[in-house]
């Protein structure tokens, strides 16, 4: 049987529908960044960008373009009724301090002990660049990590140790992939949901580590408007 | 009587000596001072370590500076953000240094300074390379990093209002890093889009109290 990965607007929808009502969120740069596209309009969920706004609405069109209202791509946003702002040791003792409940982040590599990797490739030419990464991987509650299941060179980014440096030590929980949702336990990567069409079998092998299902394991489909859900 | 307002860029920058270190605010565009530094550009000021949460980009700004040579050091949290060639450039020709840490550990090393704090244990970067060549602490069954102040000569902020005691305000997410860097370094200078005659800011819409701030300055001149 075949399947078709998830896009990465998918996969932004998956995490998005994921929140409770009354979540406050961080979404990190890259492909999180989407998840805001996706956010159920009937739960109030608060957005957190690092440059000190709390309450950030979707990205600023027309006059509504301030270029001292911008989210951490550096694009200008709105901001919701109820919107703060504050200087920077402010906004980073609210990651730091455990006050955000989730932050999403791209991942290049996560191990089944939560160790996240990136940050930085182990390139000859790359260059150091850490930004609010670091921060956000160890303050929230519930770090959840967005990526493709494998690399471009098709080895699996999600394996037995990262090999790139590390931004955080055990800190994800949950990794979203074009693939699966994968929960991180004590007994290592768990499966929650993997796609129609696909086994555990074909999943472990695009996997550099151990992979079990949980015991109420589902299968994301598609509905009759094309969205995903489990 | 205490007047802070300075007549002219140049002569806000005008203290600004070659080796210094000089952090600048800022995140993305918002909140870089801009006319600060096209100041300090034109004094021609040397071996200047750059304190910032980017390298700058295109060839503006902090950019612009390393482009001309004038920079020693960069330390900064972010240096790779889109358009930062300069920097990319420079780094890989040895001609400028990096010192990168996190962008939370960035500010609050600042504020410890500016608090008048010693070292702080912080969570962020325990387990990575980071933590490397530092003191390390298990405390609670958390692991912890050692990190020091991080003082500065001079800050270069942009704000929106400021008064003659050296009283500010910001423009919306423009604020970002400007309220610690004028608490961590011995002399800010704040460029504002307007000065305003004392008693016009609300007492508490202050938002970086003038004992921070040394010079003000108009960015049109104005008084």
């Amino acid at each position: 049987m075949s399947y078709q990965p998830l896009t990465r607007a998918e996969i932004s929808y998956l995490v998005a529908n994921d929140f409770p009502d009354g979540s406050v969120v961080n979404l990190g740069i890259g492909m999180p960044t989407q998840v805001s596209d996706y956010l159920p309009a009937d739960r109030e969920i608060l957005l957190h960008s690092e440059n000190g706004i709390l309450g950030m609405g979707r990205e600023a069109v027309g006059d509504e373009i301030d270029l001292d209202i911008i989210n951490a791509s550096r694009k200008p946003v709105t901001l919701m009724k109820g919107a703060s702002i504050s200087e920077h040791t402010v906004s980073f003792a609210m990651m730091r301090g455990g006050h955000l409940d989730y932050s999403v982040l791209g991942g290049f590599q996560v191990a089944p002990n939560g160790d996240l990797a990136n940050w930085i490739t182990s390139g000859p030419d790359a260059i150091a660049a850490i930004g609010g990464a670091m921060d956000l991987a160890i303050g929230a509650r519930y770090v959840i990590v967005m990526m493709e299941h494998v690399a471009k060179d098709k080895t699996p980014k999600l394996m037995q140790a990262c090999t790139y440096p590390l931004t955080g030590a055990g800190v994800v929980d949950h990794v979203y992939t074009d693939l699966a949702i994968i929960d991180i336990t004590p007994e290592g990567f768990q499966v929650r949901a993997m796609l129609e069409g696909l086994t555990l079998e074909a999943l472990q092998e695009k996997t550099g580590a151990p992979i079990h299902a949980a015991s109420n394991m589902s299968v994301i489909r598609r509905d009759q408007q094309g969205h995903p859900y489990y | 009587m205490l007047d802070k307002v300075r007549a002219s860029l140049e002569e806000a920058v005008s203290p600004i000596q070659d080796g210094a270190v000089v952090m600048v605010s800022g995140f993305g565009d918002a909140g870089i001072p801009f006319e600060l530094m096209t100041a300090l550009m034109d004094k021609g000021t040397r071996e200047l370590t750059i304190v910032s949460n980017n390298a700058g980009t295109h060839v503006t700004g902090i950019a612009g500076l390393i482009h001309a040579g004038r920079v020693r050091k960069v330390v900064c949290s972010h240096p790779r953000p889109p358009h930062s060639d300069t920097f990319a450039k420079a780094y890989r020709a040895g001609q400028v240094e990096l010192e990168c840490m996190p962008q939370g550990t960035l500010a609050e090393r600042m504020r410890a300074a500016g608090a008048g704090l010693g070292p702080f244990f912080t969570p962020t970067g325990y387990g990575t390379m980071i933590a490397e060549g530092k003191e390390q602490r298990v405390i609670n069954g958390k692991g912890y990093i050692l990190e020091q102040p991080l003082h500065a000569d001079f800050a270069l902020v942009r704000a929106h209002l400021g008064d003659r005691w050296g009283n500010l305000t910001y423009r919306w997410a423009a604020r970002n890093f400007g309220p610690v860097m004028c608490m961590a370094a011995k002399h800010a200078i704040a460029q504002v889009n307007r000065v305003v005659p004392l008693g016009e800011l609300e007492p508490e819409h202050v938002m970086s109290p003038g004992i921070f701030v040394k010079s003000v300055v108009a960015i049109g001149g104005e008084r």
